[in-house]
Formats: structure tokens, sequence, C-alpha cells
């Protein structure tokens, strides 16, 4: 009973305390108001619920009490700021809700929108927005976060501190941005999803490739974004995008190796991921015009529905990078250009493409850049090339797992066993 | 609640004499429709940081410097003080700065002022 409940409060903690703080938030006029009146309320269910049963409505019950802790807190506010008469604070006006008041405003969108838009405002930088959006609309805690990045815990903690009390001290305004500024701020929450699932697929340090706790914390951002502005159709091909890569995370490592897409084990691909994301893109392009994330998307289910690498669309592939490279031309989406092209209208081709590329230098440093190179010139039979190519790759990638995979192919065009 | 917008400008020579008085005229259209707003609070352009002068105190004693605090390439060239809502009124009103003497770059820094509790500014004036 016991175990048992405080397995219910952590689920419903977990799954709801985004839409409960998005509220609180708003009552309270503060994060940190919000967060600790949720914290004590979490704190009385699990005292409370062994004994009482959990309620029929755990997240309501979860609200009202949050919001009990919020009045209280106000009250003892209140008794401090008249002891300290000398100094005053500014506090602002807090109105408890009424009970039915707080029933509609759990079902109603709107804060957790305001949250999100508050969350990812331009104003913060983006470290801050990223952490403050786990915190907040995920519900994940602060050492989850910090483990999840790889990062000590009072660095992560910092950046709340500084992203909240910029919030609170510029006053950056806790609401659903006007039409006129929606697409701009839109894309400021996209970004920070998707950089939250990047950071999950490949990891930027560490010795493991794919962090599953922050894909699935993206998808679950990207969900929540979906449902509450579905009409956006880059929010659905946003969340088609992620599923249709999460639909590889299976096959990409093997024995704790890296398998590259070509070799990948086709049969462990998840097929309810992939049609789940097929099925958006079709939602995504009946909804709008192809923005980023549509064409990319677009590029993954050509992927996702080659049954053998050889199968691969390429030439499709090549032809949705070039549209993406007129919506957004930087360096990176051209190097993915060329290698499409290299697979779809030959090596030579390609490898012209992407010297072209490396030309202008801003890619000297981009490990992928050196990587894609050496694979080209390595399928060219150019080894010594590659050889170097792969070494400079190396010198610059800075997850254990791909150092691992570049290691392997470097020795291969070394004709040297590992 | 008050912000500073701190006007940060390149000072060239105007390549055009006439884009100078585009740069003043929409800086008084600014103040203007600020002003119509009941927002105004205050705006000045500052002359040149040729004409800056730097006070810095050290081992108990005041260095007088020629020249601003900073040498960057952007510099100071005039603010303005703005009652707005929130953050995101004072970034629309910044948007709408020129930013400019001459060479048409430079940025716009919004910074809240600290709002000091009325009593606390009244003891500072006694003191």
């Amino acid at each position: 009973m016991t175990r048992n409940s405080q397995a219910a409060a952590e689920s419903v903690f977990r799954e709801e305390s985004g839409r409960i703080i998005a509220t609180l938030i708003r009552l309270a006029g503060s994060f940190d108001r919000a967060e600790d009146a949720l914290q004590e309320a979490f704190t009385s269910a699990l005292a409370t619920w062994p004994k009482t049963g959990i309620p029929t409505n755990p997240a309501a019950w979860l609200m009202t009490t949050a919001q009990r802790k919020l009045i209280d807190q106000g009250r003892r506010e209140r008794t401090q700021r008249e002891k300290e008469d000398s100094v005053r604070y500014e506090i602002e006006a807090f109105r408890p809700a009424t009970e039915p008041e707080l029933e509609t405003a759990m079902h109603l969108p709107d804060d957790r929108l305001r949250l999100i838009f508050t969350c990812c405002h331009p104003a913060l930088n983006q470290e801050g927005q990223v952490a403050l959006t786990l915190r907040t609309l995920g519900g994940l805690s602060t050492p989850e976060i910090a483990k999840a990045f790889l990062l000590p815990e009072p660095t992560l903690a910092q950046r709340l501190v500084r992203a909240k009390r910029k919030i609170q001290e510029a006053h950056i305004p806790y609401e659903v941005p006007p039409p006129e500024r929606l697409p701009e701020r839109l894309a400021s929450v996209q970004t920070v999803v998707y950089l939250i699932f990047n950071e999950g697929y490949v990891a930027t340090a560490g010795d493991q490739l794919v962090r599953t706790d922050l894909c699935a914390e993206a998808i679950r951002l990207g969900r929540v974004l979906r449902d509450l502005m579905p009409h956006e159709s880059e929010n659905v091909a946003l969340l088609a995008l992620m599923l249709l890569h999460d639909s590889r995370r299976a096959a990409r490592i093997h024995n704790g190796e890296l398998i590259t897409l070509e070799e990948q084990d086709r049969t462990l691909w998840d097929q309810t991921k992939i049609s789940e994301g097929l099925a958006l893109i079709e939602q995504a392009v009946r909804r709008g015009p192809p923005g980023p994330y549509q064409i990319q998307a677009a590029i993954a289910a050509l992927h996702g529905e080659a049954k053998t690498a050889s199968e691969t669309d390429w030439q499709q592939i090549a032809a949705l990078y070039e549209k993406l490279l007129e919506l957004n031309a930087t360096p990176v989406i051209a190097l993915n250009h060329a290698v499409a092209i290299a697979m779809s209208s030959g090596l030579a081709e390609g490898l012209k493409h992407i010297e072209q590329i490396g030309a202008s230098g801003q890619l000297d440093r981009y490990y992928l850049y050196h990587a894609a190179r050496a694979d080209i010139l390595r399928r060219i039979g150019r080894k010594k090339e590659s050889a170097s190519a792969y070494s400079k790759s190396l010198e610059l990638a800075t997850n254990k797992v791909e150092q691992q995979y570049l290691r392997r192919r470097l020795a291969e065009v070394q004709n040297r066993p590992q | 609640m008050r912000y500073m917008l701190l006007v940060y400008s390149r000072e060239q020579a105007p390549a055009y004499p006439e884009s100078m008085q585009q740069i003043a005229e929409g800086h008084r259209r600014v103040m203007a429709e600020a002003a119509a707003k009941g927002i105004l609070e205050g705006a000045e352009p500052l002359r040149p940081a040729t004409t800056a002068t730097t006070i810095r105190p050290q081992n108990g004693k005041s260095i007088v410097l020629d020249g601003p605090f900073a040498e960057t390439k952007e510099q100071l060239a005039g603010y303005y003080i703005l009652n707005c809502k929130d953050l995101d009124e004072a970034i629309e009103w910044a948007k709408k700065i020129p930013t400019g003497c001459g060479g048409a770059e430079g940025c716009i820094e919004i910074r809240p002022l600290l709002e000091q509790p009325a009593h606390l500014m009244v003891q500072a004036a006694h003191h």
C-alpha cells in the first residue's frame, strides 16, 4: 500500500507537475513560490495518501493542496513583512482561486502555453531556456537535469536561479505572445525542444552515445507542444522528426559500438514510432507549407521507409536538402546535401561539393565535416587522404562512442587491425 | 516598470548628411509616440565618446582619465527611459529606436531600473 501510493504520487507528479506548476506560477506571480508550494503539496501527498488511499483525482488533490500552501506562504510573508517594516518588499497581489476555477484552469491549455513561452523567451540564454523548460514543464529535478547533461549540480542550479531571477527582475511577461510576435517566439520554443532531443540523441560528451532520458523528455514536450497548438504544422512536423529519429535508437549501437545508418539492422527499428511519424508528416503537410522541421521529417521518413540501405531514395533526399538550404543556408545543411549528392549522383560529384563547402573554412572545427569527407574518400579508395581526414575528425569528436567508431574506420583505411 | 534603453552606436562621420537627418527624425518620431502614450520619462543624446572623461578611484585617490571606460567600436550615444508594462513592450520600443549615428550600426541594451521603495528614495535625498 505504502509503496503503491508512493509510486502513484511519483507518477502523478511526473505526469502532471508541468500542468500544475504552470497554473501555480500564474497565481503566485513567481516561479520560486510556485515550486515551493508544489514541493510541499507533494510531501503532503506522500504523508497522507498511504493513510487515506489515493484520491480519485490525484492531480486535482495536488493542485488544491499546493494552492493552500501558496496562501499559507503569502500569510507568512505578510507577517514577516509587518515585522520588518523598515524594508518593504514589492509583492504582487495574490488572489486565491476557488476550487471550480482551479478545476477549469487545469484543463485549459493556456497556463502551460504561457509557461513554455516564458521559459523559452529569447531574452534568456539558451542554457537557461533548456534548464528551465526541463525543470518546470518537464518536472525533472535539478539533479536529474544535471545528470542528463553531465554537469555538476551547482552549475545547473545556478542556471536555473539566473533564469528565474531575470524573468522576475526584468519582468518577462507570463503570457502567450500576440499573433504578430508568435512565429518568431514559437521558433524559439521549437529550438529548445529539438535541442533537448539532439543532446539526447548524440550526447556531446561522455561514454554513452544516446541519453534515452533526454530523448523521451523531448518527445514528451513535443507532444505537449503539438497538443497545445495543433494547428501549427511545424509543431506536428517536429514531433514526427523526433519520433522518426528515435525509431532507430536500438539499431544505432551494437556491443557499445556506433552503427551507421547504412550498416544498421533495420529489423531493430521501432515500427510503431515510424508509422506514427509518417502519419504525423501527412497531418503536417495538410496543415501548412513545408517549414524546416517538415522537410527534415520528410528526409527522416525516406530513410525510415527504405527496407534496405540500397533502396534509400537518395535523389529525393538530395532534393529535400536543397529545399532546406533555400530556407536556411547553413554550412551544416550544405554538408548533408553534399552527402546526399554523393549517394545519388556519384561519389566524385559529392566530393566536389564537400570540398567546395570546406573551402570557406567554416567547418574546419566540425568533426562531422572531416568524417563525411573521409567516408567518401574511403569509398573512392583514396585511402591515405581518407586516413588523414579520419584522424582530423577523431581529434575533434567529443563523444567516446563516436571516437571509437572513427578509430575503427581509421584502422580500416590504414590496413591494420585495430 | 521603468526600463533604460541604452543606445550604442558606431561613431563615424556620416556618409551622407541626409542619413544623419533621417536618424534624428527617427528619434523624434519615437519620442513623440512614447510621449503621446505617456510612457516617456526621459531621452537624451550624448556628445561623442571623444568628450568622455573617466574617474577611477585607485589607492585612495581618484585618477582622471581621458576617454570612455571601455574602448569598444560601439559607444554609448544616448538613452531613453520608458515606463513599460513588461520586457516585451520595452523590446518593441527598442526595435523602433535608430541606433546609428552616421553608420547605421549599433544596438540597444535594455536594463530595468532598480526601483527603490519610495521611502528609501526619500531617505537617500535627506542624507
